[in-house]
């Protein structure tokens, strides 16, 4: 399909819609700005749009439906799998301007947002008054609340809590036609037609612009204590994970580091942490202070059953960001080794935590990358990450075949793509693997029906015909 | 465009970045800006599509321009990337790309700034003296009711009120060139006093404070003529080598003196001393030499904090403080002088929101871009009223103008002032009037 360009025009109606200059950018130096994420590749845009409220982005979207131009909504862009990256040209949307509304009702454990706000805004808006948002994707000091609805974002927490789509009540939402509409409402229970609130939910800006979301918020655990646990085996350290989840305990965070990441922990800042151990765990507990203290009490006594080195338990909140320190330092750390980082989130079964570690080693050392691994061990949700560098070719097409390898690897095992990335351009070659032709195809049907003219942010989640996994500047 | 120019960008060091946004919620700019251009991450994207030719140098100039270098940015990424030295690395490029294109008189004008007047303490001392005899012969109060000064453009004549009362010339060509503790008290520690160019000038009163508070904290404080200009200014608007020759005037003067350490009380002053030995990366000779200095470089909190104040007049004041980007970021001195603040008996100490943002001084930035530079300070005295304080503190002089003129600007000058530390020390010490 072609799209129009963005002429002299178009930015005329375009400015009647937006006046003031300020949030109307065309400057190259400003697109240059826009044309990125925390992914790969360079798209520019051909303007840059920062609309303020619902009937501005609803006109510009039916301006947009009506001439035939992409749009691309953005958030703060922190996406890793190419969410907000206006691969057409095209109008971006950034919506982290529309940041004005944050109401907590707390009678109802709700919280009503506008689209910018970000999460950790809502976090501590909810905790202000006794309450909890509980989806906590790293990003939330940066990330928005529509970024996370739209790539249906999670976090370490989505073990016990869930993901960003088990707390959505309701949306209010352009479509690509411009029109205003609302899903859900704000009551837990609500089954009224078909699910629209969970369709748009991680449909990652493909049906329409998220511009208002009611989010359900929970009571705040009163009390956590952490503990660290260190495995000479890592199919151990496994064993240990499903050992506690199958116990009885339910863990509100539980994370592993592998070898790899210890070591690159340690040489760039020394921790203490045991070079020669192949994995060390993180389990967090929270709830009442007596439930935390007899749980964390017996994880530990299954770490040390199923042959933990050694085990540390921290209560106090010095002690516990003093254990979380190491998980927290695995992004500089591995930065350091290479400046390139491929952050996937390849997510398998929990039984199959121990195969999929093994057919990551296998893959480090087919194609020779730096593979280091951590993650979300309780929820399956694993994060490979790969260091390179972007400006050595040859390197970089191994990482190619190693990231689709990793792909593979988790389908086989039953698992999925994305645990919380969402696809975005990056993964939707690799769509059809997981899906199958019928699945991808129904998917494809509802974006037509939603979006005959396919001008919301066009080239995410379907493949074009031989589109290839590309990591290299092109 | 030049591409001659574009290759010498800090092309390599972009690659640090991840573009993960983590530095977007620490930028003030990007804060009052409100895009991308104006973000930590979005510069460092700019540098690297100027390195690789897909913008101009021209089209670079205005986001690396309107960077104030606070280095806020710094602390909040999770790959370390150097931002001061990408940015540091842009200005220096920019800055000859620009002097070819600067107008002669304009290109004169900078030359005498930078090299005969900011590293010359008497040809600073001069316009002390001037500024002194405008505020002393009443010219101050005539100019000020004819709203003569109003003549000048606002981001001038705006700084030209919150001047302080600079100290006349024959109290300021009567200072010892040593100080010494109180008789009876043995010597702490033996300190050499840096005495910065501009704070030497128009806040020579502080400067002295500063020795007097030190020689009665128990030091033994030297103040050499031979030292001159960090060179802090010359760096930010990319003057390298100026820099560098300031630097090794300092580093031969400083070495000579047997010191247990060299004392600033200026935060950008202070950055750009402990980071002397960046200058001459790979410069074996110089290399070393400049690392002597920065390891005895202390800012006058960290050496007052090990020693004991006499502190025995109460200051009955809610207290707040601006910190100094360069102190907090770059020499990550943030401890020493909330210690010092909650000492002096008498004082609520009230911390603001957002502590750490910049003012929006950054060196001349506010002369500069005056509007930008308002907008940050706006934001910063919504978080200072928020604490209800009376007194603003900073470690700064650049800071302390900008704080004084937040005060003038927001109509408080008779609830609230800003003062230096080192002001505020002295007058629990008894050393000065308030």
């Amino acid at each position: 399909m072609a799209y129009s360009k963005v002429d002299q025009g178009i930015l005329a109606s375009l400015r009647q819609i937006i006046p003031d200059p300020k949030r109307l950018l065309t400057d190259k130096q400003d697109l240059a700005g826009y044309s990125y994420d925390a992914s790969f590749g360079t798209y520019w845009p051909e303007v840059v749009i920062q609309p303020k409220n619902t009937e501005e982005v609803a006109a510009v979207i039916k301006l947009a439906n009506a001439q035939k131009i992409p749009v691309y909504p953005r958030g703060q862009s922190t996406s890793l799998s190419g969410g907000p990256l206006p691969v057409e040209g095209g109008i971006v949307l950034d919506l982290s301007k529309m940041n004005h509304k944050l109401e907590v009702h707390a009678d109802d454990l709700i919280a009503i947002v506008s689209p910018g706000v970000l999460t950790a805004a809502i976090h501590e808006a909810a905790e202000k008054v006794g309450l909890m948002y509980p989806p906590d994707p790293s990003s939330s000091a940066v990330s928005t609340i529509g970024g996370n609805l739209a790539e249906n974002s999670g976090g370490p927490l989505g073990l016990k809590y869930g993901v960003t789509k088990d707390y959505v009540l309701g949306l209010e939402v352009v479509t690509p036609e411009g029109e205003v509409i609302r899903t859900g409402g704000r009551t837990v229970k609500n089954v009224t037609g078909y699910d629209l609130t969970k369709l748009l939910v991680g449909s990652e800006g493909t049906l329409g612009v998220i511009t208002e979301a009611t989010l359900q918020l929970i009571p705040k655990p009163p009390a956590a204590a952490t503990l660290l646990a260190i495995f000479d085996d890592i199919v151990k350290s496994g064993e240990a994970i499903s050992k506690v989840l199958t116990s009885g305990i339910l863990p509100a965070k539980m994370e592993i580091m592998d070898q790899a990441c210890i070591i690159a922990v340690e040489s760039y800042e020394p921790l203490g942490l045991p070079v020669d151990a192949e994995a060390i765990i993180l389990i967090e507990v929270d709830g009442h202070p007596r439930a935390v203290e007899e749980e964390i009490r017996e994880a530990a006594e299954i770490c040390e059953r199923i042959g933990a080195r050694q085990v540390q338990i921290a209560s106090t909140a010095a002690e516990r960001a003093n254990l979380w320190k190491a998980r927290k330092m695995v992004s500089p750390a591995i930065t350091r080794v290479k400046p390139t980082k491929i952050s996937e989130d390849a997510t398998v079964p929990r039984s199959q935590i121990p195969a999929m570690f093994s057919r990551l080693k296998q893959i480090r050392e087919k194609y020779q990358v730096n593979l280091v691994v951590f993650g979300h061990a309780g929820d399956g949700n694993l994060h490979p990450n790969i260091v390179a560098d972007k400006r050595d070719k040859e390197e970089m097409q191994r990482v190619e075949k190693a990231v689709e390898e990793i792909f593979q690897a988790a389908i086989e095992l039953g698992g999925t793509l994305s645990g919380e990335h969402g696809i975005g351009n990056m993964k939707a070659p690799f769509m059809e693997m997981e899906l199958g032709t019928a699945g991808l195809d129904m998917m494809k049907r509802i974006k037509d029906s939603w979006d005959p003219n396919n001008i919301m942010n066009p080239g995410k989640i379907f493949p074009k015909p031989g589109q290839k996994l590309n990591l290299t500047e092109e | 465009m030049s591409h001659s120019h574009n290759h010498k960008l800090p092309y390599d060091e972009t690659f640090q970045c991840v573009q993960c946004g983590y530095c977007l919620p620490a930028c003030p700019t990007y804060q009052t800006m409100e895009k991308e251009t104006h973000s930590p991450r979005g510069r460092i994207n700019l540098v690297k599509m100027a390195a690789e030719g897909h913008l101009t140098l021209d089209e670079l100039k205005e986001p690396i321009d309107l960077c104030l270098g606070c280095r806020a940015c710094e602390t909040a990424c999770p790959s370390g990337v150097e931002y001061g030295k990408i940015l540091e690395g842009a200005r220096d490029v920019l800055a000859s790309y620009q002097e070819r294109k600067t107008s002669k008189p304009m290109r004169f004008a900078q030359k005498v700034m930078f090299q005969n007047v900011f590293p010359d303490s008497k040809k600073l001392r001069l316009a002390a003296d001037a500024i002194w005899m405008y505020q002393r012969t009443g010219l101050q109060r005539v100019a000020h009711k004819g709203k003569l000064t109003h003549i000048l453009p606002e981001n001038l004549w705006a700084f030209e009120e919150v001047l302080p009362k600079v100290s006349s010339p024959s109290e300021r060509r009567k200072r010892p060139a040593l100080f010494h503790p109180p008789t009876g008290m043995a010597p702490r520690f033996k300190v050499a006093f840096f005495k910065g160019c501009i704070m030497d000038a128009i806040f020579e009163k502080i400067n002295r404070l500063s020795m007097e508070l030190l020689a009665l904290a128990g030091c033994e404080v030297i103040v050499i003529p031979s030292q001159t200009c960090c060179g802090a200014l010359h760096a930010h608007a990319g003057r390298r080598d100026d820099t560098m020759t300031l630097a090794k005037q300092n580093i031969e003067a400083f070495e000579k003196l047997d010191v247990d350490f060299i004392v600033n009380n200026a935060g950008g002053c202070g950055a750009q001393l402990v980071e002397y030995h960046h200058l001459f990366h790979g410069d074996e000779e110089w290399e070393d030499r400049a690392k002597a200095l920065v390891a005895k470089t202390r800012d006058i909190t960290q050496v007052l904090g090990q020693c004991e104040l006499p502190l025995n007049k109460p200051i009955p004041a809610v207290v707040t403080y601006q910190r100094s980007c360069h102190m907090t970021n770059v020499q990550k001195v943030t401890k020493e002088p909330v210690d010092l603040i909650r000492q002096i008996p008498g004082v609520t100490f009230r911390e603001m929101a957002n502590p750490n943002m910049c003012c929006g001084s950054a060196g001349i930035y506010n002369v500069i871009h005056y509007e930008e530079s308002m907008e940050v300070l706006d934001v910063k005295m919504g978080a200072v009223k928020d604490t209800q304080a009376s007194v603003i503190v900073t470690t700064n002089p650049g800071c302390l103008l900008q704080m004084k003129l937040g005060v003038q600007r927001e109509g408080k000058a008779n609830e609230m002032r800003a003062v230096h530390l080192v002001e505020l020390l002295a007058e629990a010490c008894g050393l000065a009037d308030s």
